[in-house]
């Protein structure tokens, strides 16, 4: 499988020096769901807003390495962050909609971006809320304020709001955490079928989630990567018995 | 037994204490409400269409006011011109861009000190620079910009905390998305906070109008035989009218007065009300 | 279509740079053409006759000690009402008032905030004064008292809002932590409410005396215009003159670039100057219990 994302020796640090990641190494295959888990404090959050420069926003700085998207070091000071931001979409925690319709939300980024035809707008909408499992239940609404949806439905919603952008690759920083069982289901089969075209990073908020969706996964503990293998062999044979105790639930 | 004295002691010395409390409340509520329809029964008899679409006559003490309701209508829009522009860039200046150094604490300082600065001081200052030094003249021009400046921290103040109320979550989803910083501000930051900064703007704008000090010696006449017919004649405006027909001139009839405070009361409390009615209807239609 | 926007967006990014700098733009132009119309005072007056008892232009007598007097006893009186009636009708707001009584208390405080002050000097003139006069049995109704109580009835709303906002945004969990330990709700406000807000409370205390100081119309029609020192406190019940007024009242019969109009304008830095001290000041206060909370709480 071809490597999309090649994370070479990363180190990150808050504005006061103190580290949020040390020396990280790691690959992401194209077309698969990776999985970044750990106790909190473990990094990955602030990782994952590397990879779209987020944290160009706040007090986080790269001390060391580099991350390779498609062979080109976005950490670079001349890369084109909006088009890496269109590239690489991101799914927060908590479902945020903007404060607009279901249709607008899912258009600003198209806008943004300079696209003005009706159709193709029209077009990406629909297309995005299907790929998300939305689109059925809100088919009928689009001029609805996207605040009326259920909090299940708003971060299908956010998800269909990145797809919309077309992006290659879909961060998810524990997009789940504050839904219900039913929708948590709903969220991890519509990645079953995005992996098949996208490729997708996620920081899940439960062990058992890391074990149910990963193809790939990756066991941070404080700022630093304790182990990465594939999904099915870490969750059953970890190599590192610090893996082992998290993943059994010895400490958490 | 203790007990229970001990407690009924506590509750009545709540009750005493929430009644005065209350009392003091009242008291200053109430001179509030008996002012404003004081000023409604004793200036009602004087208008009429004449009083407000007329001229002065007989050195003021006939006729109508209109000069000076086309006065003030001329210096409020003058200030809003100056001072709305400016207040807001500032605002967003330091709502999204400014980080937390020691110019911005001093920028800070700065607005909190043109806010106490004296209005008559304001007037001092007006003098000095537009009239005199940059040579506009007593005008409508040198009013309204020395009213502008006296608006300004009134406007930056509420539009910052407008804008710094909308969820910092917006902007993060919005750059995430591929927005610039102000493509994310114009899109989304500042049109949720506009209800909350054109209230400002309008209560700001409102106690522009009701100035006295700072058009004193910058704009004010007490006499024009015409309307003003550009930005550099002088006007007549309604506070300084009220001020001169009440102290300085004898034998005003009151009740002319009266009608000139109480077409200044409703200008002003319009204001008011329409601010007002701004920001519950916006609050009513939020969607966060 | 990206290079126009970044070219657009550096525009408009500089011109909001620009704006939020005007602030202190303003503040300095300000101080510049106090200074530079004010500071001839000391080269055509002798300095020392500035403190002089005698405040009578017309015979080049400069002593602004009975303007400093006046401002100092009608503030001082606007204050000894406006900070008990301004506190109280904040606590009350926001601590005692049923929620339908706040919604219609909030505006109606801040409609008095909105009040032009030269309307209520009006009716101070024509109701105020005229009761005073025969209520407290003077010669006339227009004193330093008159101006007081018309000044605290101003300065009012000042404290009213910033007050109100201090006691609003003590944190719910200190008065549920007081209840819970059994205090009433009298108990708490005094206890535990009132100084959580200390820091917004003498804030707002220091910007309605500010408010105070700096009025001008309200209190230049009412008390009387009498530059005469103040010594007594019987001086309330008899006219004064403040620096706001005194400048109000004579710029406009001055030549422009005379004695008269320079000593005017140094009353102008003088005022400049207190208010200038108030903010730093309140500001200070505010500043000291941030610091100390973030100590505190880190």
């Amino acid at each position: 499988m071809v490597d999309k994302i090649i994370v070479e020796n990363l180190s990150l640090q808050y504005s006061d020096g103190t580290e949020s990641l040390r020396d990280v190494s790691f690959n992401v295959p194209e077309k698969a769901v990776t999985v970044l888990f750990g106790p909190a404090g473990g990094g990955k959050s602030t990782l994952l807003r590397c990879l779209n420069r987020l944290n160009d926003l706040t007090e986080v700085r790269a001390s060391a390495g580099r991350i390779l998207i498609d062979g080109e070091n976005v950490l670079d000071p001349d890369t084109d962050v909006i088009a890496l931001r269109r590239k690489v979409g991101m799914v927060f925690a908590r479902p945020v909609v903007l404060p607009m319709s279901i249709r607008e939300n899912l258009t600003y980024g198209l806008e943004l971006a300079g696209e003005k035809r009706r159709s193709k707008l029209d077009e990406a909408v629909e297309r995005s809320l299907k790929l998300a499992a939305l689109w059925d239940e809100v088919k009928g609404r689009l001029e609805d304020p996207a605040i009326a949806l259920s909090g299940g439905q708003q971060q299908r919603l956010c998800l269909a709001r990145s797809l919309a952008l077309q992006p290659e690759i879909i961060l998810l920083d524990e997009p789940t955490s504050g839904l219900d069982p039913i929708s948590t289901g709903k969220v991890e089969a519509a990645l079953v079928e995005l992996k098949k075209v996208f490729t997708i990073i996620l920081v899940p908020h439960s062990v058992q989630q890391a074990a149910r969706t990963a193809d790939y996964a990756a066991f941070f503990l404080q700022g630093e990567l304790v182990e990465y293998s594939e999904g099915k062999t870490l969750f059953t044979a970890p190599k590192e018995k610090r893996t082992e105790d998290y993943v059994t639930g010895r400490f958490g | 037994m203790m007990r229970r004295a001990f407690s009924i002691n506590r509750h009545l010395a709540q009750r005493l204490g929430f009644t005065f409390i209350t009392l003091m409340a009242i008291a200053t509520v109430l001179p509030i409400v008996a002012t404003v329809i004081y000023i409604l029964v004793k200036g009602l008899p004087a208008i009429s269409l004449e009083f407000l679409t007329g001229f002065p006559h007989d050195g003021m003490r006939a006729g109508g006011i209109l000069p000076a309701i086309i006065g003030t209508l001329y210096l409020t829009i003058g200030t809003a011109i100056f001072s709305v522009p400016l207040g807001i860039a500032a605002a967003i200046y330091l709502s999204e861009y400014a980080a937390d150094t020691p110019l911005t604490r001093t920028i800070r300082i700065a607005i909190i000190n043109l806010a106490g600065i004296p209005s008559v001081v304001y007037g001092l200052f007006g003098l000095g620079l537009f009239v005199l030094f940059l040579n506009f003249g007593t005008s409508i021009l040198a009013a309204s910009l020395t009213l502008s400046i006296m608006t300004l921290p009134v406007i930056i103040s509420t539009a910052e905390e407008s804008l710094r109320a909308v969820p910092q979550a917006f902007r993060t989803v919005s750059i995430s998305l591929g927005a610039t910083r102000w493509q994310t501000i114009r899109r989304i930051v500042l049109k949720e906070a506009l209800p909350g900064i054109l209230t400002g703007v309008i209560l700001g704008l409102e106690r522009a109008a009701g100035e006295t000090a700072p058009i004193l010696f910058t704009g004010a006449a007490f006499f024009l035989p015409r309307l003003p017919g550009s930005p550099f004649d002088a006007t007549m405006a309604l506070p300084y009218h009220l001020f001169v027909i009440s102290t300085q001139v004898p034998e005003m009839p009151i009740r002319i007065q009266y009608g000139t405070a109480l077409v200044l009361l409703v200008f002003v409390l319009t204001m008011n009300l329409i601010a007002t009615v701004i920001r519950s209807r916006a609050r009513a239609k939020r969607q966060w | 279509m990206e290079k126009s926007l970044n070219w657009y967006e550096f525009i408009i990014t500089r011109l909001i740079k620009a704006s939020g700098y005007s602030a202190i733009l303003f503040v300095a132009l300000i101080f510049f053409f106090l200074v530079r119309e004010g500071i001839p005072t000391f080269g055509e007056v002798e300095s020392t006759s500035l403190l002089n008892i005698r405040w009578y232009p017309i015979e080049d007598r400069f002593g602004i000690l009975p303007l400093i007097t006046g401002s100092i006893m009608v503030t001082f009186g606007a204050a000894l009402i406006a900070v008990p009636f301004g506190i109280g009708t904040a606590i009350y707001i926001s601590e005692i008032a049923p929620r339908w009584v706040r919604e219609i208390l909030k505006p109606l405080v801040e409609l008095l905030g909105g009040l032009p002050s030269v309307v209520l000097g009006f009716l101070g003139i024509l109701v105020l004064s005229p009761f005073l006069r025969v209520f407290l049995d003077l010669p006339t109704g227009l004193t330093a008292f008159t101006g007081s109580l018309l000044l605290g009835g101003i300065a009012v709303p000042t404290v009213v809002s910033v007050a109100e906002d201090a006691l609003d945004a003590v944190p719910r969990a200190y008065r549920e932590g007081a209840w819970a330990l059994g205090a009433t709700r009298w108990q708490t406000i005094w206890r535990v409410t009132l100084p959580a807000a200390r820091s917004g409370v003498l804030t707002a205390i220091m910007l309605g005396i500010g408010r105070a100081i700096g009025e001008t119309m309200a209190v230049m029609m009412v008390t009387g215009n009498a530059p005469v020192l103040a010594t007594q406190l019987g001086s309330l019940f008899s006219p004064v003159r403040t620096m706001t007024a005194t400048i109000a009242a004579e710029m406009g019969e001055v030549a422009s670039g005379s004695t008269h109009y320079h000593v005017l304008f140094f009353i102008g830095m003088v005022l400049f100057l207190i208010s200038l001290g108030v903010n730093i000041a309140a500001s200070s206060v505010v500043f000291r219990a941030k610091k100390r909370a973030e100590r505190i709480l880190s």
